[in-house]
This record gives C-alpha cells, sequence and structure tokens, in this order.
C-alpha cells in the first residue's frame, strides 16, 4: 500500500474492503475502494440485482432551530418548505453570482434538516452554511460520526426487507424513514445515484461494521456484492447525474447545467438568484449536453468538443458505457450549436451526436 | 504458453519471438491495473517503430495506457480480435489478447528485455 493512502482516512468499513479484495485509492483525503472485482462486473451487478457502496466519505451537517428553514431557503434553491417531515429533495448551494458551491440532498428530519454534502466540498460547504446562517440556527457537522452504505439495485428491497423494519421497504422515491437496520439505529431513504431502486443508510459510524455484515449476509441469496467508485461513476454518468467538479462546478450555474428543475425563482429571495435569472432571461452562452461516440473510442474529462471542424466545447465526463457497450458523455457546448459533433481523442475526431438524457432508461428507479 | 518464453519491460509489455516477427501485448500485471479494458486501438501495418515508440494506446474503464514498442520494427499485423472483444486483453493477456505483431529490425535487441522472473521482481518493487 502506497503512504500515501497510509496517510488517507478510513471509513468504519476500510478492513472490511481490505478483505474483499478491493483496490483502495486515496480520495479526496479517503482510503476509499475503487473496485473489487472490475468495474464494469460491478456495474453490472448493480443494473441486474444488488450492490453495495461505501459511500461513508460524504459530509453531513444537521441544521435546527427557529431559523432553520428561513435560513436553508435562502442557501438553497430547491423549495425547502416544500418538505414534509421524511422528505428528500436534490438541491444546490450557489454563490452569489450564480456559480454552484455544491450539489446536496436535503432531508427534513423530525426536528432538524440534514444537508449531505460532496466529500471533496466538505469543508468549503461546511464553512459556507456557518457565514449564511443567523444566530436562530444550530448548525452541528455529524460527517465524523457517520457511516453511509448506498445499497443499491432492483433486488435493494428484497435485501433490506430481511434486516429492516416495514416501514423501510413501503418507502417511496425521496422519502426517509428511521428504522433499526439490523438492531442498530439507522436513517434510512430510498435514494440513490445509480438509476437503479435502492437506500441509503445512515448509521454511527462505530456500530456500522455489523450493518454492512448483516447486509452482505442478508443479501447472498441475491448474489450482492460490495462495489466501487469506479462504477458508481459509470452508473450515475449513464443516468445524466452531474458530479460536482467535473459537470458542475463555481464557473457554471443551474441554467447552463440543466438543474432549473432544483432551483425555484419564485420563492422568495436566495443567495444567486438574481444572477440565475439574469442569465436565464439573457440566455446562456453554452449549456451541458449529453453525446454518444459514433464510433469506437471512450470520451474523457477534458477531450475538446468540436462542430464543423471549430471547438465548441469540453467534455465534463466521459466514460465506456457498459449498458449501452459505447462511449458516453456529457460536456458544455456553445449555444445553438447544431447537428453532428466530434470529440478530439488524442488526435483523432471521433464523430458524436447529442441524444436526450438519460443516457441508461432501463433503470428501475423510476418504478417506484 | 509458458512466460518462460516471454520477454518483458519495465512498461509492462511482453514479447514472444517468432523467427524474425515479435509477438507484443500487454502482461497480466498491467491488465489487472488497468481493470475491464474496453478499447484497443490497432496501429496500422507498416508502420515503423523505434524502440519506446507508442505502438497503440488501450483504454479501460477508468484510464488510458499507452503500449510501448520493446524494440525496433514494423508492424506487419494487429490482433483484428481486439476490436470486437478487447477483454480478450483482460482474459488471456499472453495469447488470444496479444496487440501487436512486429517485423523486429534486430532480434539481438531483444537479449536486453528482462526475463520471466526480472519481470517479476520488478512488479514487485
Amino acid at each position: 500500500m502506497s503512504s500515501d493512502l497510509d496517510k488517507a482516512r478510513k471509513t468504519a468499513f476500510f478492513d472490511r474492503h481490505v478483505a474483499a479484495g478491493g483496490k483502495l485509492v486515496d480520495f479526496v483525503g479517503w482510503a476509499m475502494p475503487m473496485q473489487y472485482s472490475g468495474i464494469v462486473d460491478e456495474h453490472r451487478r448493480v443494473r441486474s440485482t444488488v450492490g453495495m457502496f461505501d459511500v461513508s466519505h460524504m459530509g453531513e451537517f444537521h441544521l435546527s432551530g427557529e431559523g432553520a428553514l428561513g435560513d436553508l431557503e435562502r442557501i438553497t434553491t430547491n423549495r425547502v418548505a416544500a418538505l414534509d417531515e421524511g422528505s428528500v429533495q436534490y438541491s444546490a448551494m450557489c454563490y452569489e453570482n450564480g456559480g454552484f458551491v455544491d450539489d446536496l440532498l436535503v432531508y427534513r428530519l423530525s426536528d432538524s434538516y440534514m444537508l449531505v454534502v460532496n466529500a471533496a466540498n466538505k469543508e468549503k460547504d461546511l464553512e459556507w452554511v456557518r457565514t449564511h446562517i443567523g444566530s436562530r440556527t444550530e448548525l452541528r457537522d455529524a460527517s465524523e460520526g457517520t457511516a453511509l452504505i448506498a445499497l443499491q439495485g432492483p433486488l435493494a428491497e428484497k435485501v433490506l426487507a430481511k434486516v429492516a423494519g416495514k416501514s423501510v421497504v413501503s418507502l417511496k422515491y425521496y422519502q426517509s424513514v428511521t428504522s433499526q437496520v439490523a438492531g442498530r439505529e439507522a436513517l434510512v431513504s430510498r435514494t440513490g445515484y445509480t438509476g437503479e431502486d435502492g437506500f441509503e443508510v445512515y448509521v454511527e459510524a462505530d456500530e456500522a461494521g455489523p450493518v454492512w455484515d448483516a447486509l452482505m449476509e442478508a443479501g447472498a441469496e441475491f448474489e450482492i456484492e460490495p462495489v466501487g467508485l469506479g462504477c458508481r461513476d459509470t452508473l450515475r454518468l449513464e443516468m445524466g447525474y452531474a458530479l460536482y467538479g467535473n459537470d458542475i462546478d463555481e464557473k457554471h450555474t443551474p441554467v447552463e447545467s440543466g438543474l432549473m428543475w432544483i432551483t425555484k425563482l419564485k420563492k422568495g429571495d436566495f443567495v444567486g438568484r438574481d444572477a440565475i435569472l439574469e442569465l436565464k432571461q439573457g440566455g446562456p452562452e453554452e449549456r451541458l449536453v449529453g453525446f454518444e461516440l459514433k464510433e469506437r473510442g471512450v470520451p474523457r474529462h477534458g477531450h475538446r468538443i468540436l462542430s464543423e471542424g471549430r471547438e465548441v466545447g469540453v467534455v465534463t465526463s466521459g466514460t465506456f458505457s457498459p449498458s449501452l457497450e459505447k462511449g458516453i458523455g456529457m460536456g458544455y457546448v456553445a449555444a445553438g450549436t447544431d447537428g453532428p459533433l466530434g470529440i478530439e481523442i488524442r488526435n483523432r475526431t471521433i464523430p458524436a451526436a447529442t441524444v436526450s438524457l438519460p443516457f441508461y432508461r432501463n433503470g428501475t428507479v423510476r418504478s417506484r | 504458453m509458458s512466460k518462460r518464453d516471454l520477454r518483458f519491460t519495465k512498461s509492462h509489455e511482453w514479447l514472444k519471438m517468432k523467427g524474425n516477427d515479435a509477438l507484443i501485448g500487454l502482461t497480466d500485471y498491467a491488465q489487472g491495473e488497468l481493470g475491464d479494458i474496453v478499447f484497443v486501438e490497432l496501429p496500422a501495418a507498416g508502420t515503423h517503430v523505434a524502440a519506446g515508440d507508442v505502438l497503440t494506446t488501450v483504454e479501460s474503464v477508468k484510464s488510458v495506457s499507452e503500449i510501448y514498442a520493446p524494440v525496433a520494427g514494423d508492424v506487419v499485423d494487429a490482433n483484428a480480435a481486439l476490436e470486437d472483444s478487447p477483454d480478450l486483453v483482460n482474459s488471456d493477456p499472453y495469447g488470444e489478447g496479444w496487440i501487436v505483431k512486429l517485423k523486429v529490425d534486430d532480434a539481438s535487441a531483444v537479449d536486453g528485455l528482462m526475463t520471466a522472473d526480472e519481470y517479476e521482481e520488478h512488479t514487485k518493487g
């Protein structure tokens, strides 16, 4: 193991990843499994039965107090007041200029809100939230003590039903409930980043190991396997889900990135609203599109996108799609770009065409 | 195929001589590090390469890797089976997963490459 990895932080499941033959990498300071048996196998496992991710590196903040709702409406783009207890919402935080601070999930719990943020942005986000809330809101960073398991795949419900309460099985998409999971108190939501049905299970890090083991045991009859960050990326990209740092960043706003559906301009003022409104009215200079390659090749982050021989944009995410068995990607292209594209891969231009998202349409997520 | 017949490079290619022609591929260790290989660019026959030149490129799901010419020579063939089944490089790296056939300029150059034992030492480092 390299010395970098020795210094990296370990999740509650680190020893289990090693024992399962996981290939560990340093991911934003965390020792995380990139893959076990192989990215394509693991990808297919999640699409066909069920796989289990360790995503404990994500950050969790709890906001409570009289000011929490009002402050959250100010610092996130989606309408927080629309959340009933237990509901979960995809949202974003933006700078005054409309650029993304981060994308996140907002949970309305019984006596607080929970924000789940990207590991790479955790410290930045914590500081951003801290400086944008009032004295009537309490902020608690629970990231350190929280382990997070993402159980994903068409058979995820069957696995969880064996070790959790009935309330979990009846959960609707983007709803959460507290439940015992393998005898431990957990927060369970029907959410995920794969396009398949599935759950995310938040549990105290100290108690998390046995929960992992119980899920693996319960899933054995469904051929459950631990799956790594490698297939997390291919799964999310097949769904056209944005990844912060690739497809969304501080230089882009919800207007260009197709995330106006989580941006509620009519809800009242929020940080970034004026800039976003102006951009929307004026029309953005570029927009995030999905494309597929028409010949063999694998598009990657940073490749140039061409139209009629001219550079019109850059690939933000690209991969070989295990489900579609072709190169797919997303990237920002200049407004008004029409017709066939070319992706410049090393010294060749591979023909490509824009396609509507998601790339993969047979996922079980929508069947809920 | 016995690994005793093969010679190896520090950049993880293997080479097997057959007369003046050499089959070249990616080592088992390298395919394991790369993971699922999804695309192998096949070089055109007739291209002359010097030792250390980029012969071709192999793409796995997560990364791109270049294959370097272990010795100088002319590309005489490339493994067309990899067009539809690039995963042969994963499943049979020393056999069906060969990548390029090279007509070697100077067969004695092969003696400078690593033996199987030396390569094994190298990958442990």
